[in-house]
């Protein structure tokens, strides 16, 4: 190891991060050398935002020791590491929305002249450096008003405008479209190419392949190894993440039409925040026995569609029709009778994260006449259902029954709630991003409980950001761009690439189905 | 399984209690301070003086007097109990009223405001009613009734326009109550016959539900006695010279009806999912609007029945120029219900708390030369602490060095690990 000094610019040594009852971390390793980009992988849970936190100062370990250049160090608040050089890109941006870009930028590092900021000096900073990366931003707009992908950019030049050599990128291509994660990957390698050291954080082994040039991979808070990624592949890397054979294909067979379960015509739905509306005459139709995927860059009004659909939103036009009834108008319980809903944001719908997992799972159903008798909650037989829903779907908890959905890692909270919808057995099933933020094991089985749903004859509506997960488990790809339909695609016959150009709004359709041009 | 260390301090529940209990020692220790330095520097008290206070403090409850050489002496004092009791009935109510909203994510405020249509309504009731015209226990009950019903619908005020308009209550309910001191004033105002002339040493005091309407040589007049009374029930045997009544029973009754309404039944639940995570609720198609009305029109009856009980009791008198100020049991309950941590069972027990301060003010003012309103000083402290109780709860918590998970990017993966390491105990790092 001491030869290797030289070559590695952060050292994290034997750390370990205990929280009551847990251990985040378990000894673990990570070496960085200087002008590499070094992946860090592992499931939910695994500890590799604890192990991030713990170089960015947010955590004090409670064994292990960081050094710098062969230096050990302390780094005991995110200043800290600000001032050995260590930038993070958080996963959620941390920008002030009201903020113009370039006040983002220099917050925290402002260069003032007798308390007066000298923004000029800045501004001639931030211009260079965005240049020399081809980092587009615009630095006048507020951040509210820029795409995610800007935002992303910006949080990139925060890190370099202060000169950070060590870049931390937690999940960084989670909200981006395919053309963005390519920026994304070029930029990456080329500030490794200039010598600064790269961490990136992701489950996604696909990006991890082709740009990181060294993997460690944790699991369940322990060290499992470092590996070259020219020495490896896909599968090896995801089976030592998960612990076992994983398979990373969907497996199904094609798909069998039946009859229209859901049919939507011109439908809109009005936006909240500008005066257009977000869901403008969007007309199709879901059939049983398929997963029809509505795909497109978050924010084109796919949650509206759905909130719409579901009833969480008033449409303002158009019809909706579920199993033969006009559901347009009719209530959230009344839908709810034909649909179960597996929710874009399992936090703010999908759970009451104050009640115990028994609670959520009747969510819905604790009126029907099995659990309860005259008001009163038949406490019973909610446990018996839930115990019989948590060992059917593997949903695991500290607690059983009873633990606080609030305590349970991400992974299964999504669990309860497909455990939940699809035991609701209705004929249409809307999913929403069920595999956000997953890991390769929970990805794969709310994959295969989809596709055995859309067996059964239920139609699967699922809305995904996620191209992978749109090609792979899709029986039929619709596109929506600004609030319509532009693109109807079947993934058989489709590429990603074009996938892309008709999610940023290059190409479009018309209603008859074939491509127009110069849309 | 290390974690049988896990003993019986680190459940939630005791750190709840635990936070409360501290919230109320840190409470009397300032009052024992207070009094000590006012004591040290006041001529007519001193050393001697600011001691007694300080016990009187602590165990003021336990008082019996002084002995013939002026000490202080101690033991059961069934008078003081059977007031604190008495005095306990309408804030446990109040208490209930606050914490049901609480429970179901809102902020009633608008106690005071239902408490004193509660009032309007049950001695309207309680003195409108001819004697001869009914039994007086059916008046009682019709009495009982009306204040409830009255508390319910001043509390759905604030509850529909917060469901349809989509105003936040606190406001809503600060301008009920002060609607309602108004609309109290002006009923009593004009309506002459409830103000009380045959005790005219006072002004501006309704009649005692104990005088009865009755028809006197034609002429309707207020017959002390002959009206209605909340029934004793032996337990002015039990504290004999105090003003208690089955009132404290009812109070308690209703506590555990609320309790098992809150855990066991449908409704409970849907008014915890609607309060916890309203957007969660509506997704799984309950009826958010109709169950923010429902709950502040519960949490009004609650209030309501804590004006009716109080003023039942036959021998509580209401000052009904209540323009200018609010009836403080409606507020109280606050403290009352932040102190028990919101549980319908631990109001109870923290209602009892705050009229024992209340006894104990009157203590010090009768026994030694101190002020009563420094209980009131206890009071507002503990209520600063108890809205800390989170804070200490996590204090409690943190008995391992850490630091907060506030700067946490993802607790959902420190949760993740808490599961997988098999057993945990339920608590965020």
């Amino acid at each position: 190891m001491r030869t290797m000094e030289s070559e590695n610019i952060i050292e994290m040594l034997h750390i370990t991060k205990e929280f009551p009852g847990i251990i985040a971390n378990d000894d673990i390793t990570l070496q960085l050398r200087r002008g590499e980009i070094h992946a860090l992988l592992g499931e939910n849970g695994a500890g590799k935002s604890t192990l991030m936190s713990v170089l960015f100062g947010l955590y004090q370990p409670e064994k292990g020791i960081i050094k710098k250049n062969g230096q050990e160090v302390k780094i005991h608040d995110p200043n800290d590491a600000t001032a050995l050089g260590i930038g993070m890109v958080h996963q959620h941006f941390k920008l002030i929305e009201v903020f113009t870009v370039l006040d983002n930028i220099i917050l925290g590092a402002e260069t003032t002249k007798m308390g007066f900021l000298q923004k000029k000096e800045a501004r001639a900073k931030v211009e260079a450096l965005s240049e020399r990366y081809g980092l587009k931003v615009d630095l006048d707009s507020k951040v509210e008003d820029i795409t995610v992908g800007m935002q992303q950019r910006v949080e990139i030049l925060k890190m370099l405008y202060r000169d950070n050599e060590i870049l931390i990128f937690d999940e960084p291509t989670a909200v981006l479209t395919p053309q963005e994660i390519d920026e994304l990957m070029t930029t990456m390698k080329e500030f490794a190419k200039e010598g600064k050291s790269i961490l990136f954080i992701s489950h996604k082994l696909n990006e991890i392949m082709s740009v990181s040039d060294r993997v460690t991979v944790l699991r369940k808070g322990k060290y499992i190894g470092t590996v070259d990624a020219k020495d490896t592949d896909k599968q090896s890397l995801s089976n030592m993440m998960v612990g076992r054979p994983v398979q990373l294909e969907v497996t199904k067979a094609p798909a069998r039409p039946g009859e229209a379960v859901l049919d939507v015509r011109e439908l809109c739905v009005p936006s909240r925040s500008h005066k257009k509306n977000a869901v403008n005459h969007v007309s199709f139709q879901a059939r049983a026995g398929e997963i029809l995927c509505i795909a497109g860059i978050d924010g084109n009004g796919q949650t509206e569609l759905i909130h719409g659909l579901t009833g969480l939103e008033k449409s303002s036009g158009g019809t909706v029709t579920l199993c033969g009834e006009d559901i347009s108008h009719a209530s959230i319980k009344h839908r709810g009778a034909n649909m179960s809903h597996i929710p874009e944001d399992r936090h703010k719908h999908g759970l009451v994260l104050d009640f115990t997992l028994e609670q959520n799972l009747v969510l819905q159903r604790f009126n029907e006449k099995r659990f309860q008798t005259h008001g009163f909650i038949n406490q019973g037989a909610v446990r018996e259902y839930a115990g019989q829903l948590i060992e059917q779907y593997d949903v695991r908890s500290g607690q059983g029954p009873v633990t606080m959905a609030r305590s349970m890692s991400g992974g299964n909270q999504q669990k309860a709630i497909i455990a939940r919808e699809v035991d609701r057995e209705k004929p249409l099933i809307v999913a929403v991003q069920p595999t956000r933020g997953l890991d390769v094991g929970a990805i794969e089985y709310i994959h295969s409980q989809l596709v055995a749903e859309r067996d059964r004859g239920r139609a699967v509506l699922l809305v995904s950001l996620e191209l992978d997960e749109v090609m792979s488990l899709s029986d039929r790809i619709l596109v929506m761009y600004e609030g319509e339909i532009v693109g109807e695609l079947d993934p058989k016959q489709t590429t990603v690439q074009e996938l892309g150009l008709y999610m940023a709004g290059a190409k479009r359709m018309d209603r008859s189905g074939k491509e127009e041009k110069g849309a | 399984m290390k974690n049988q260390g896990r003993t019986l301090l680190q459940k939630d529940g005791t750190k709840t209690v635990l936070a409360s209990l501290l919230s109320i020692v840190i409470g009397l220790a300032v009052g024992s301070i207070l009094v000590l330095v006012v004591g040290l520097f006041s001529d007519n008290l001193g050393m001697v003086s600011a001691w007694e206070g300080i016990r009187l403090i602590f165990f003021g409850i336990l008082n019996t007097g002084r002995n013939t050489s002026g000490s202080l002496t101690w033991g059961f004092n069934p008078q003081s109990i059977g007031n604190m009791l008495f005095r306990a009935t309408p804030l446990i109510l109040t208490g209930l009223s606050v914490s049901v909203a609480f429970k179901t994510g809102l902020f009633n405020i608008g106690a005071p405001g239902q408490y004193l249509m509660g009032t309007m309504v049950t001695l309207a009731i309680a003195l409108g009613i001819p004697v001869s015209a009914l039994p007086s226990p059916v008046i009682w009950l019709l009495a009982f009734l009306g204040g409830v019903l009255a508390g319910a619908l001043w509390g759905c005020i604030p509850g529909l326009v917060k469901a349809l308009l989509n105003i936040n209550e606190v406001l809503a309910c600060i301008m009920t109550n002060w609607i309602a001191a108004n609309l109290v004033t002006w009923f009593f105002d004009a309506n002459k016959m409830f103000q009380n002339t045959v005790e005219n040493t006072k002004s501006s005091y309704v009649y005692k539900t104990a005088y009865g309407r009755t028809m006197v040589d034609g002429v309707w007049t207020y017959v002390d006695g002959s009206g209605v009374q909340t029934a004793k029930l032996g337990l002015n045997k039990i504290f004999p010279g105090s003003q208690v009544n089955a009132g404290i029973l009812i109070a308690i009754l209703i506590a555990i009806g609320v309790y098992i309404l809150m855990i066991k039944t449908t409704l409970g639940y849907q008014l915890k999912a609607c309060g916890s995570n309203r957007h969660a609720a509506r997704y799984a198609g309950i009826n958010d609007k109709r169950n923010i009305v429902l709950s502040m029109a519960i949490a009004g009856a609650l209030s309501g029945a804590g004006a009716s009980l109080y003023y039942l009791a036959g021998n509580t008198e209401f000052f009904w120029q209540t323009y200018q100020s609010l009836p403080a049991a409606g507020f109280n309950g606050i403290p009352v219900a932040l102190l028990a941590a919101n549980n319908p069972i631990g109001v109870i027990f923290t209602g009892c708390f705050m009229s024992m301060l209340n006894i104990v003010g009157l203590q010090l003012t009768n026994l030694t030369a101190y002020n009563e309103y420094i209980t009131d000083v206890i009071i507002s402290v503990i209520v600063y602490l108890s809205a800390f109780s989170l804070l200490i709860k996590m204090l409690l918590s943190r008995r391992k060095k850490d630091k907060p998970a506030k700067a946490a990017d993802s607790p959902a993966e420190v949760n993740a690990v808490e599961e997988a390491s098999a057993e945990k105990g339920g608590e965020r790092a």
